[in-house]
């Protein structure tokens, strides 16, 4: 077992998401930094579905019982494992009774802990994934608090030795980034200048970004006509563009249906690029192509089974 | 009903989304092609659908395109359409769930208000909105809330001013012209006029909605001892809600 001695600023059990139940009103949620969340689930050998934690900002600290394989990977939180430093990207084992304690991030915003078989909570609609807001999954529906007390699944699949991940793997984490955008399904609601002056303009992350979705500020987006539509359905990385025109990215614990168009979506690859993004951050969007995100997540499957089999023992 | 036809649209939302709008109203003949169209994708599910969302007027489906191709996607949906556009095709008959509410008092502290601005008394209130059932466009803003249709005009008023912020589980309200009730607790800005003691969005049951999209919800008046009697058969989860079929 493993005991959560100090909480951070805010840490929740996640997976690959909720998915099936967005017909309901059921949000996604699961980790907002899937690269990061999966490359840690690789380096512990543990299934593709196995539970991580989520630390945002400022990390948690964890007393261990047992010996345990974990991996940090993410944004750099400064990990020290018994007072010593840790490198992120990499999986080592955490001694009987030891302490892995995480601070701020240097850069980047989200870190992600997996544990040789995942953290073990209860299935909530096949998954573990918390969605705090509405109070559903993980522990018991809500962040971490000093005392929880977590337990390790049985989620894993073959061995795997403790490794830092090769360097050509690792994302670098910039205060300024880009986000390459599909066009659709309401960019019809806007003018070619105003879509033009979204590709043209820095937006800076407010501090009103959470798991929902990040508010950015810049230069106004105009609608058309009018600012609001007949419900429909907001996939994850849509970019919706409320009455005040500006800019809100959808992430994974967002609303399933909503009532302003949507200019575009953001690339799922470049969603974990947002993940690590906070306040304060620039982001440029960029025009890009429905083949060219098909091809990016083509490539990143591979790297997964690439990662995969480097870290079999 | 042809008319509607002309108007789908195949639309992008993102490499992994794509959506068939059959308009951009609320209609029931438009939710209902929604929901057809819905029902036939599940049954005939391809390879590579992830999942799928019926809206009022259009049904958003997620998908791999590493293994289902928008191409090979848009050629289902046009054979599915072409399928819908039988007369023939046999509809379900839907369903009624019949969902009791403690109207007025400290279950529905708005009843009044409703009634003053609408001009009626609280009693026609109640009657009014008990009167037939509502269907059930679409499921979405928090898990297990419904946007029903067919509310009268009689019963309509604009939204509160103010968000409140915390609105308990169960709670039912009225908003411009639409009807529903709160699954979890909640913010929101409509008025509240009774609440039901049962439970819409239960995550730890096998069954965990209690309503899907097409479904319709009639309303029934019951006293507050009867609240706290179903309340407690909820939370022992004996209790079963009436269903019968349009």
């Amino acid at each position: 077992m493993i005991t959560t001695t100090q909480q951070g600023y805010f840490t929740t059990i996640q997976d690959e998401g909720r998915w099936g139940y967005q017909a309901y009103g059921m949000p996604i949620a699961g980790a907002m930094d899937r690269y990061a969340c999966r490359v840690a689930n690789l380096l512990v050998g543990n299934h593709i579905h196995a539970a991580v934690l989520e630390m945002t900002g400022l990390g948690a600290t964890f007393n261990f019982d047992e010996q345990q394989l974990v991996a940090v990977c993410g944004a750099d939180m400064q990990g020290l494992l018994n007072g010593k430093p840790i490198t992120s990207w990499s999986s080592f084992f955490v001694p009987k009774r030891g302490e892995l304690k995480f601070d701020a991030a240097l850069s980047g915003y989200r870190t992600y802990l997996a544990i040789r078989g995942g953290f073990d909570v209860p299935l909530v609609l096949e998954s573990r994934s918390t969605c705090s807001w509405a109070k559903v999954g993980g522990y018991e529906g809500r962040s971490l608090r000093q005392g929880d007390v977590l337990y390790v699944g049985q989620e894993s699949d073959w061995d795997v030795y403790p490794r830092n991940l090769e360097p050509l793997y690792l994302p670098q984490y910039t205060e300024e980034i880009n986000l390459r955008v599909i066009l659709g399904p309401q960019d019809n609601m806007f003018t070619r200048e105003t879509v033009d002056t979204f590709f043209k303009n820095t937006y800076i992350v407010t501090n009103q970004s959470d798991r929902t979705g990040y508010r950015l500020e810049g230069a106004r987006i105009k609608h058309l006509d009018k600012a609001d539509i007949v419900s429909d359905a907001a996939c994850l990385g849509a970019i919706q563009i409320p009455a005040d025109g500006m800019p809100f990215i959808m992430t994974a614990d967002h609303q399933t249906t909503r009532g302003f168009p949507k200019l575009g979506s953001v690339m799922q690859v470049d969603l974990s690029k947002l993940a690590q993004a906070k306040t304060g951050d620039r982001i440029h969007f960029i025009l890009g192509a429905e083949q060219e995100a098909i091809d990016a997540l083509r490539r990143e499957r591979l790297l997964y089974l690439t990662i995969g089999n480097r870290a079999l023992r | 009903m042809k008319k509607y036809f002309n108007d789908i649209k195949l639309l992008v939302a993102g490499e992994h989304g794509l959506i068939i709008e059959f308009g951009t109203v609320i209609s029931p003949e438009i939710n209902g092609l929604v929901q057809q169209m819905s029902r036939l994708l599940h049954n005939k599910k391809s390879k590579g659908i992830i999942e799928i969302v019926p809206t009022y007027r259009s049904v958003t489906i997620y998908f791999d395109p590493l293994v289902l191709t928008r191409q090979e996607l848009s050629l289902v949906i046009t054979e599915f359409i072409s399928e819908i556009r039988q007369p023939d095709v046999a509809c379900l008959t839907p369903k009624i769930l019949h969902i009791p509410v403690c109207y007025g008092g400290v279950l529905g502290p708005d009843l009044e208000i409703v009634a003053r601005y609408t001009g009626v008394s609280a009693e026609e209130v109640i009657t009014i909105h008990t009167s037939k059932p509502y269907l059930v466009y679409m499921l979405g803003f928090i898990p297990g809330f419904p946007y029903l249709g067919g509310l009268s005009s009689k019963i309509a008023l604009p939204r509160q001013d103010k968000l409140r912020t915390k609105i308990p589980a169960g709670s039912v309200g009225i908003g411009g012209n639409q009807t529903g009730f709160y699954p979890i607790e909640s913010q929101g800005e409509w008025w509240l006029i009774g609440r039901t003691p049962i439970k819409a969005f239960n995550p730890s049951s096998s069954n965990p909605f209690l309503f899907s999209p097409g479904d319709y919800l009639h309303f029934f008046h019951i006293s507050i001892d009867a609240y706290f009697a179903i309340r407690r058969e909820v939370e022992a989860g004996t209790y079963i809600p009436k269903v019968s079929y349009m």
